[in-house]
């Protein structure tokens, strides 16, 4: 998608700059996010051990990544949960509709799920006739508006409500103007419960998979995520495959850290323990369950030691209200389903790394992203790295799309800068040069001109250093 | 090759992912409270959030229940009229007033009754969480699962002793750590939102409002 608009980061940042209210909206939510989640933290020692502890619960499921997702199936199975595996985001969408259509559903309503929205699920179900609601109160603002999530927690972090009370007056049936956030959220209730009611099938998320007792954990405030996955009589959950944890015990620390680093709650409204469908006995419950794996690129993340750790995401997103940069520019001048800090390094890695090695560029390596992440994910040693891996092609790298990123003019330019090194001859006369002229040299100058365009134009010595000691009678060099 | 067997083989290839780190779970151990000082901190962490709590004695609970309902003019409570709580309502609930209505057949027999006549669902709880305030419900044939979640006023009946001290101290008491049922859930408050510019609104899918009947039955 990138590919064919060729949109840099570079440009869609400048612009999200010169929006005002985007920039107010950003800055509110952030700033708001970010007091929170100090606020519950208030012992340093305490939050380091529970990251710690996280780091390695996650760290651990990645060890035995294999032998976990097998024993997830073997449980999920002997749960009544039926599992599917899928290796891209077109197999997983064949797989749902298959699904969809042997039960004959037409609508179906949407708990919150970034997988879903990296498969573009919505759209190719709607180009099968197949209506997919989005229900978590964000996702369904910016569904309205056919927008994608500016923030993995909170979709619809850029609007103000002043935005959302025109949007839902012009395009909710029967709603009347209000910019009251009770009236509004009591609009969105009273549509979306009908949905439920009425929806053939409801698909989700899952923030952990527990291998040991074969459960899906669903963390959320609305209820729309219990209802999508309680009400319908079939349920599919759609994870990647890095999302599976040990045993229920592991699930309890990272829970705590999930909810206080994202939206700085002690504890979400809910916490939803999905081992079965309809148990015997019971009067309600999907009647199916259903669990699709997917890998779309995940398992090469995982080939590389350094670079697993990307994989060891809870998707708390406190490394985006962190960011100086995202905080500026917001989520959709990522051009990715993944922004801010998390994105910047899952996406190279999951779409090629020659395709978005812009976004790699988008960091000035502050580090304020590695420091609040409950896992402890180093974020600019792997920014550091991929931008090596987009223009190197190292024979042992697994890196998707590795060396992609180099440009004719950058070849070029090594070309050139290693012919000058090699013989002593033309290095003196290039800095001859460099020193007698390079102060005439014009910003707009072409190569230049990128570097000029937001800093000062580097201005070389009056005369270089080994000609500074000749002069002095020092030694020839 | 399937799909299965060509990401696993793959996730397989990998190697020398070296020794597994080891756990420190120090931070969770350390949430310890005196019983009392249990019922105190749940129902701060709740009420923070908007849960609302009526006091109870173990022989009068059921009262504390149909008080409520009357004062608040509603006119059904839904209930699973064979668990134990439920049976407990039913058992001393006297003709007139609110109306008992049993959830005692499949959700597809009357899921539009569900959504727009029920005002309010009762289901008992299998333990609390002091440490951030919580209730832990295990749905089942006895309890519906949507019971807690569809009616606008869900009423839990919650015995202090009962309160653990923090998720993880429950998981493992409840022994939900080998086994769990089909469904069980942790509810902290009535369902809320902040989507839209971080106000918090409350009642947006789930129940409006949260009402824990705290039985006080430690001494």
């Amino acid at each position: 998608m990138h590919a064919e608009t060729d949109i840099l980061f570079r440009d869609s940042a400048a612009q999200a700059l010169l929006d005002p209210q985007l920039r107010a909206n950003f800055r509110r939510a952030m700033d708001g996010l970010m007091a929170k989640r100090k606020a519950q933290f208030p012992d340093p020692q305490d939050l380091q051990e529970l990251r710690e502890l996280s780091t390695a619960i996650r760290s651990r499921s990645l060890l035995n990544l294999p032998t976990l997702l097998e024993q997830l199936e073997t449980n999920l199975t002997r749960n009544g949960i039926q599992v599917h595996w899928a290796e891209t985001c077109e197999e997983a969408n064949q797989l749902i509709l298959g699904l969809l259509q042997a039960r004959g559903a037409k609508t179906l309503v949407k708990g919150k799920s970034m997988v879903s929205e990296e498969m573009h699920l919505n759209a190719f179900l709607e180009a099968h006739g197949i209506e997919a609601l989005e229900s978590d109160l964000g996702e369904y603002i910016i569904q309205l508006d056919d927008e994608t999530p500016s923030h993995i927690i909170m979709p619809a972090i850029h609007k103000n409500k002043d935005q959302i009370a025109r949007q839902f007056s012009q395009k909710i049936k029967d709603a009347k103007y209000s910019e009251d956030v009770d009236e509004l959220t009591a609009m969105a209730r009273k549509v979306l419960r009908q949905k439920f009611l009425d929806a053939d099938a409801g698909i989700s998320g899952v923030n952990f998979a527990v291998a040991e007792t074969g459960t899906l954990c669903l963390v959320e405030n609305e209820g729309n995520g219990r209802m999508s996955t309680h009400v319908p009589p079939l349920h599919i959950a759609v994870m990647g495959l890095e999302k599976v944890v040990a045993n229920l015990e592991e699930v309890a620390p990272l829970y705590a850290i999930l909810t206080r680093s994202a939206t700085g709650q002690a504890v979400s409204t809910y916490f939803n323990l999905i081992t079965g469908p309809r148990g015997e006995g019971e009067l309600d419950g999907p009647q199916e369950v259903h669990l699709v794996i997917l890998d779309n690129g995940r398992s090469h993340i995982f080939a590389d030691p350094q670079l697993q750790a990307t994989l060891r995401c809870i998707r708390c997103g406190a490394c985006m209200n962190h960011c100086p940069v995202y905080t500026r520019v917001g989520g959709h001048a990522y051009e990715a389903v993944y922004p801010g800090p998390i994105g910047k390094i899952l996406t190279p890695q999951m779409e090629g790394v020659g395709v978005r090695h812009d976004l790699l560029h988008g960091s000035s390596l502050c580090g304020a992203c590695s420091e609040v992440c409950p896992v402890q994910i180093p974020i600019p040693d792997i920014i550091v790295r991929l931008r090596r891996e987009a223009t190197h092609t190292d024979a042992t790298s697994s890196v998707m799309g590795k060396g992609s990123g180099r440009t004719s003019t950058e070849d070029w330019a090594w070309r050139i800068w290693a012919g000058v090194l090699k013989r002593p001859a033309l290095y003196r006369l290039a800095t001859w040069f460099a020193t007698r002229f390079g102060r005439a040299l014009p910003g707009s100058a072409p190569l230049l001109k990128h570097w000029t365009a937001h800093r000062t134009k580097p201005v070389p010595a009056n005369r270089s250093l080994s000609e500074r000691m000749r002069a002095e009678g020092g030694p020839r060099v | 090759m399937s799909s299965r067997s060509a990401i696993l083989e793959r996730l397989r290839a990998t190697v020398g992912g070296g020794p597994l780190p080891t756990l420190n779970p120090a931070v969770m151990e350390r949430r310890h409270w005196s019983a009392p000082e249990r019922v105190e901190r749940l129902r701060k962490g709740m009420e923070a959030v908007h849960t609302e709590f009526l006091e109870a004695k173990p022989a009068t609970w059921p009262d504390v229940v149909r008080t409520f309902c009357e004062s608040e003019g509603l006119k059904n409570l839904l209930l699973g009229p064979t668990s134990e709580a439920g049976a407990a309502l039913a058992a001393t609930w006297a003709p007139g007033g609110t109306q008992l209505v049993a959830y005692d057949r499949p959700v597809e027999a009357f899921k539009t009754e569900l959504f727009t006549s029920i005002e309010a669902g009762f289901t008992g709880t299998v333990g609390g969480i002091a440490e951030t305030g919580g209730l832990l419900l295990m749905p089942g044939p006895q309890e519906p699962r949507l019971l807690s979640l569809v009616p606008p006023i869900h009423i839990a009946l919650l015995r202090a002793s009962t309160i653990q001290d923090s998720f993880w101290s429950a998981v493992q008491a409840l022994g939900w750590t080998r086994s769990l049922p089909p469904n069980a859930l942790m509810i902290s408050g009535p369902s809320k939102t902040a989507d839209i510019e971080q106000t918090l609104a409350y009642g947006v899918h789930g129940p409006k409002r949260l009402v824990v009947v705290l039985v006080d039955d430690l001494t």
